[in-house]
């Protein structure tokens, strides 16, 4: 479970104060898949670098599973980020010249976890993700839709407490972003996943459960949704006027 | 995350990029060599020098007015015949003693010519001074009684003068006047400065009454270019240099206060002071050859900088999925001594190659030691190390969140 209250992040840029959040409060329960949806630079990024502990609050206490996080060091950040928070990027960051088990074993390298047991994790995190046949394969072998479901493999293989997607289709054509929402869905559904996914589509945020919106740093909504669209359903704007919408588009190794 | 992992990610990321790695590598692997090719040089310049000085016999002392080095305002005094005869009587029981004296002549056998150092002996001269006779006799007690016009050669000037042929009986003008060869020195091996294989030995008073002319005289006494001494007992050598210096001041009025003007030096003496030299030399080369290893140190640690730069998503992702800052930290300093330490390795090798070239062509006798090696390969290894420090801090440092959004 996760609670947050009154999260401030405030940046300098000179002499001005940037408010990044400004006042942020909210609780995810176990098992919820939420979206936190905003347009760019409305803080959505940095409550999600907050929530994954990639960064602390100005201001504000932030526990997870009755936690505190907002007082922890480096190091113990690290650490939680290796035990408790799986994260699927934009941009896939997958490491180059390296099998797509080696990227998933990563973490389980990060977290002491030895030889074979690391090997198996891995191999049944790929499973999960359809992927177990493509193991030995590196990202330059792997489409856009396989190489971001080797990431969401990576992201589950320590078995986090939350799951964080951070524009997880922004770089996938329509029909391979499906798929991958679907992973999420199911992930969620099947195995009671907290998941938190953050995007600027408030097409794709309703296919979760519940949507936070957040606009320059405060929240502005947060509605639960009674009917989550199934993935795969097409858009109503792509059924009046199919444009090939985000098709093409390259996936990115580091 | 264990040291063989970090190794493997380290040579993943040096084979991604082979040639940076490779010209990165060139500029510790040209150190490494340096530093012992020209250690080796420099070794093998101080033992062939030492073994020359060797050479020259064991327990032998040289009395000279040359100095081996003058100090400023140092007096030279002369030397006399009669100087010898009193050291012969003070310390004759103690060691043996052989005068000389030593002009530069020209040798001419036909056709053949050359200029050489011509040294007036007497029998005990060969004994004193390690020489062996390989072929024919040494200069005799009667040579000298009856200032015979004979030589014996040393085995470089037979091969110079005779071109192999045998010298014995045959003729040799040496400054005109000529001289029949008696004997051949066996060769006492040639390295460093000056040999000891080229050398013209005629009667002591042959040359008085025949050769050397003027020079050899003054006040009407006869001089002499040294005396040496070979002390019988090895314990003995610093007291017979007392009792020749006393004898000397005894003999040429000086106090204790006045500068002696000769110069009384035991071979442990000189071997010393030449050592001091070489080893000098040696540690100067030495530095030289740091300079380019620290230079390669340099582009170790700015290509580091430019893959930290260049990694620094990697870097936001490996931290992201819990990688804490120790970790990216070896991971840097890994890499870098993977590249030092494998340069140190072909360095060393090439240095080793360098000094077996330098060997071969005869010049010196380069010698690599062991220390030499460990020497600049752990040098490299620390350079690795020092170089690599800064970078892998900067790598450690980076914040996750702006590491993972850098473009």
């Amino acid at each position: 479970m996760i609670e947050v209250e009154n999260l401030k992040k405030i940046y300098r840029l000179g002499d001005s104060k940037v408010r990044a959040l400004d006042g942020v409060s909210l609780q995810i329960q176990d098992g919820e898949m939420v979206a936190i949806v905003g347009p760019s630079g409305s803080g959505k990024s940095t409550l999600m670098a907050i929530l994954g502990c990639l960064d602390t609050p100005t201001k504000g206490t932030y526990r997870m599973d009755g936690q505190a996080m907002e007082k922890l060091s480096d190091n113990q950040l690290a650490m939680i980020r290796s035990r408790k928070i799986g994260f699927v990027f934009q941009q896939f960051n997958l490491l180059p010249r390296t099998s797509a088990l080696e990227n998933v074993m990563l973490p389980l390298s990060y977290n002491g976890v030895k030889g074979k047991t690391r090997q198996e994790k891995a191999q049944s995190a790929l499973e999960i993700v359809g992927l177990s046949d493509r193991s030995r394969h590196h990202p330059n072998q792997l489409s856009g839709g396989e190489q971001q479901r080797v990431a969401i493999a990576r992201a589950l293989v320590n078995e986090p407490s939350l799951l964080l997607a951070d524009e997880p289709t922004g770089n996938l054509d329509t029909h391979t972003g499906a798929d991958i929402i679907r992973i999420f869905q199911n992930l969620n559904r099947e195995r009671g996943q907290t998941v938190v996914y953050v995007t600027h589509d408030s097409f794709i945020a309703r296919h979760t459960n519940r949507i936070i919106k957040i606009e320059d740093g405060k929240i502005v909504g947060d509605e639960k949704v009674e009917n989550p669209i199934e993935a795969g359903m097409p858009r109503l704007d792509d059924v009046l006027a199919p444009a090939h919408r985000d098709e093409g588009k390259a996936g990115q190794v580091l | 995350m264990n040291f063989f992992e970090n190794f493997r990610i380290a040579l993943r990321a040096l084979t991604a990029n082979k040639l940076r790695s490779g010209l990165t590598m060139l500029g510790i692997i040209i150190g490494v060599a340096a530093v012992v090719a020209l250690m080796a040089v420099g070794k093998g310049a101080t033992s062939g020098i030492t073994s020359q000085v060797e050479g020259l016999g064991t327990n032998v002392i040289t009395v000279s007015t040359a100095r081996f080095f003058r100090e400023a305002g140092s007096t030279t005094q002369t030397l006399f015949y009669a100087d010898y005869e009193t050291i012969e009587e003070e310390v004759g029981s103690l060691a043996k003693t052989t005068p000389y004296f030593q002009i530069q002549a020209s040798v001419v056998n036909g056709d053949r010519q050359a200029d050489y150092s011509v040294t007036g002996v007497t029998s005990n001269f060969a004994s004193v001074n390690a020489y062996t006779v390989s072929r024919g006799r040494f200069i005799t007690q009667q040579d000298n009684l009856g200032e015979a016009r004979v030589a014996v050669i040393g085995s470089q000037t037979s091969q110079d003068l005779f071109a192999g042929l045998n010298p014995l009986g045959r003729d040799i003008q040496i400054n005109g006047i000529s001289f029949s060869v008696v004997g051949v020195l066996a060769s006492k091996g040639t390295s460093g400065f000056s040999s000891q294989d080229d050398v013209v030995l005629i009667p002591l008073e042959t040359g008085y009454s025949r050769l050397f002319g003027g020079r050899a005289f003054s006040g009407g006494r006869r001089t002499l270019s040294g005396i040496t001494l070979s002390a019988l007992d090895a314990e003995q050598v610093d007291s017979i240099i007392a009792k020749v210096e006393y004898t000397l001041r005894r003999e040429h009025s000086l106090t204790l206060r006045d500068d002696l003007g000769f110069s009384v030096t035991s071979q442990s003496q000189m071997l010393s002071t030449l050592s001091s030299i070489t080893g000098t030399l040696t540690a100067l080369l030495g530095a030289i050859a740091a300079i380019s290893l620290l230079v390669g140190g340099i582009g170790i640690m700015n290509i580091t900088l430019v893959s930290v730069r260049e990694r620094t998503r990697e870097i936001g992702l490996r931290k992201a999925v819990g990688a804490r800052r120790n970790i990216i930290l070896a991971q840097f300093l890994v890499e870098t001594l993977t590249l030092s330490i494998l340069g140190g390795l072909l360095g060393t090798l090439l240095g080793v190659a360098i000094a077996w070239v330098v060997s071969l062509s005869g010049l010196i006798a380069a010698t690599v030691t062991v220390d030499t090696v460990l020497l600049a390969f752990s040098s490299a290894a620390l350079v690795g190390l020092f170089f690599g420090i800064y970078p892998a801090y900067q790598a450690a440092g980076l914040r996750p969140i702006e590491a993972l959004r850098y473009e």
